[in-house]
């Protein structure tokens, strides 16, 4: 049953602070978000080698992405049966040919099979046994994989990746079609950062054109001075200046920019970012792309306008320079980022370098960005968590003047608010599911008393 | 009755002993050896023959380095540096090319003067709340030297304050010096942080 309390909570062109704040809210966003629908557990390129693991949270749930002997990527709870343990202590690691937990030494099977139980005598007609698939790691009810980016799911039902991810899907064919082979591979470096706010505040931020040159001001025109001394004294500066002095530009130039909404809360923040030089590198790599696709599909995929793919509502994917962040809420003021970075296959040093150098200054834990975007999230999440300084949060800026095209919203300027507009309709949708929280207040009986 | 039963029990069992066979968990599961993550790569330095004096001026040096970081003197910081000087921090102990790996911090002068021009910027927001670190250079080794090179390893911790959070980042690093008009200046700084691998609280907004 829709629970008109969590319904109320989110208006078309604003939504209630406690969203963002409520315990509750934050353990029924778990429930019946992250642990229902298709959440990113990696690259399949994490775990190459039989028994290779990565361990990850979907929702609360502690899991375990493994490589099989068949050569499967299985996504498991990490955790034995018998008495709860974790099985994997590690981040990453191999596991060898099977699990085996360092508490009393149930074994299993890479696809959470139990394989023996010590002293298994001491089972005897008891109802706990090696048949009894409880005592079998717990897999998740589904895993598929696109492109070689593995998702899980632990609804047995529901819509497929396909069906979820949508026109998003374009993250992933971005960062592939890149690659003469149409693959790549994860750089094994995760840079790890932790939040202070709410995950909403990171997902609303990625596609926010109008925070950029406000909140950045400081790293792009100190940026932009030095690109523009460089290309004084030499006639050209390399193209990872121009990475941060972009962010010093006007407000205008960022309301030229467009966001394309999808439903499930996904979204694309429109602008190229300049990756096409002429440089001897570059003509080279583009030749590459020609001889495997020939010119008009080298052109179709070398000349997309993304800026940044949202897969609502953990992922920001910066196809164009292979980098993707991964959120895992924690709390609701407290998110961890997970940043990776892509190699394409089959491409030059030269081409890779250039997107180091983005993964350096701006996915970095040394970020120059995001070191000021951390701290309006976490000035965010205390104003948000104040109960008498107002209710509400504002999403009204050009309400109502976006174009909406079977169900996917095109904003007729870069800062249109309908990025979180459109992220809210997915979360109401979502949450419908849930039941009434019992402590949070409804705007109404707040605004009655 | 029960305690009579239970003194009973008490004076009889078996005594446990490290014998010559398979332990529990190796009889169930032969394989499993192996599980564990592999060693992190730890860089063990060597030492060089160096006069106490030679030495004093590395190690002043060093300590000028971290007070300049401690003291915000931005600009005194990085004129420590050639005009070819890099700052790199990797992301792995193992890591040796800054050019296709990964960093942290892998900044030239330009980047450094970048970064410099940020936090002295009126509108870097995150530089409202007040931070201050304080530094502490030790375990000092010259690993390395010749008339006008040489190689210093030493050992750092660094508290940082900010708002009302106390932090930790410790770790080494690896001063390559090349000998500039007669003065010591560092042409490769090599910072290997401990909590490298660890979830960052917060970003570093400064050099370490």
């Amino acid at each position: 049953m829709a629970s008109n309390k969590l319904a109320a909570l989110v208006e078309e062109d604003r939504v209630h602070r406690s969203v963002y704040t409520d315990p509750e809210i934050f353990n029924l966003e778990m429930e019946h978000i992250w642990e229902k629908i298709w959440v990113y557990c990696g690259h399949e390129s994490q775990v190459p080698k039989v028994g290779d693991y990565y361990t990850l949270q979907i929702g609360r749930q502690p899991m375990v992405m493994v490589r099989d002997k068949d050569q499967r990527v299985n996504v498991l709870y990490n955790r034995c049966p018998h008495r709860g343990v974790q099985l994997c202590g590690n981040q990453s690691g191999n596991t060898g040919n099977g699990f085996v937990c360092s508490y009393h030494a149930w074994s299993f099977h890479l696809d959470g099979k139990v394989r023996a139980i010590p002293l298994m005598k001491g089972y005897e007609d008891t109802r706990w046994n090696k048949d009894n698939p409880d005592c079998s790691m717990r897999a998740a009810a589904r895993v598929e994989s696109y492109r070689g980016f593995v998702f899980a799911s632990l609804a047995e039902s529901g819509p497929s990746l396909a069906e979820f991810l949508g026109d998003a899907r374009v993250a992933f064919d971005d960062i592939c079609d890149r690659s003469p082979v149409g693959e790549v591979e994860a750089v094994p470096v995760c840079h790890r950062v932790m939040q202070r706010s709410n995950w909403k505040f990171f997902m609303e931020n990625q596609l926010d054109a109008l925070h950029a040159s406000v909140t950045h001001q400081s790293t792009g025109v100190s940026a932009r001075r030095v690109e523009q001394r460089v290309k004084d004294e030499k006639g050209s500066a390399p193209l990872f200046f121009h990475y941060l002095s972009a962010f010093a530009t006007s407000f205008d130039q960022w309301d030229s920019v467009q966001t394309v909404n999808f439903p499930n809360g996904h979204g694309i923040l429109k602008a190229y970012m300049g990756l096409r030089p002429t440089d001897p590198d570059t003509v080279a790599y583009e030749d590459l792309l020609r001889k495997a696709y020939g010119e008009q599909k080298t052109e179709e995929y070398l000349s997309r306008s993304i800026h940044h793919v949202l897969v609502y509502p953990y992922l920001s994917v910066q196809s164009p320079l292979q980098q993707l962040r991964c959120l895992r809420p924690i709390a609701p003021n407290k998110t961890l980022s997970e940043i990776w970075h892509f190699r394409l296959k089959g491409v030059p040093d030269a081409i890779y370098k250039r997107s180091l150098w983005y993964f350096n200054l701006v996915n970095s834990p040394s970020t120059m960005i995001n070191a000021d975007d951390l701290e309006n999230w976490t000035k965010g999440q205390w104003g948000l968590e104040s109960e008498k300084a107002g209710d509400w949060v504002s999403f009204h800026r050009d309400h109502g003047r976006d174009t909406v095209e079977q169900g996917v919203h095109y904003s007729n300027s870069g800062t249109s608010e309908v990025v979180m507009r459109n992220q809210f309709q997915a979360w109401k949708q979502y949450m419908s599911q849930a039941p009434a929280p019992n402590k949070a207040k409804s705007p109404e009986t707040k605004e009655a008393a | 009755m029960s305690e009579m039963r239970v003194k009973e029990e008490l004076g009889k069992g078996v005594v446990i002993e490290a014998i010559e066979s398979m332990t529990g968990a190796e009889s169930i599961a032969p394989d499993h050896m192996g599980r564990g993550s592999a060693p992190a790569t730890f860089y063990v330095p060597s030492t060089a023959v160096c006069s106490p004096q030679q030495r004093m001026e590395f190690e002043n040096l060093l300590y000028l380095q971290a007070i300049a970081l401690d003291a915000k003197r931005w600009q005194d910081w990085m004129d420590m540096f050639t005009e070819d000087g890099m700052y790199w921090a990797p992301s792995r102990p193992e890591q040796t090319d800054w050019e296709l790996e990964p960093s942290i911090f892998a900044e030239d002068r330009l980047l450094m003067e970048i970064r410099m021009g940020r936090l002295m910027h009126p509108n870097a927001w995150s530089q409202a709340a007040h931070w201050q670190t304080n530094h502490l250079v030790g375990n000092v080794l010259v690993e390395s030297l010749t008339e006008s090179t040489a190689e210093v390893y030493s050992r750092f911790q660094m508290m940082e304050l900010r708002r009302d959070d106390v932090r930790h980042l410790g770790g080494s690093y690896r001063h390559s010096l090349v000998k500039v008009n007669g003065q010591w200046k560092i042409k490769m700084q090599r910072v290997d942080l401990t909590n490298a691998q660890a979830a960052f609280d917060y970003v570093i907004q400064a050099w370490v």
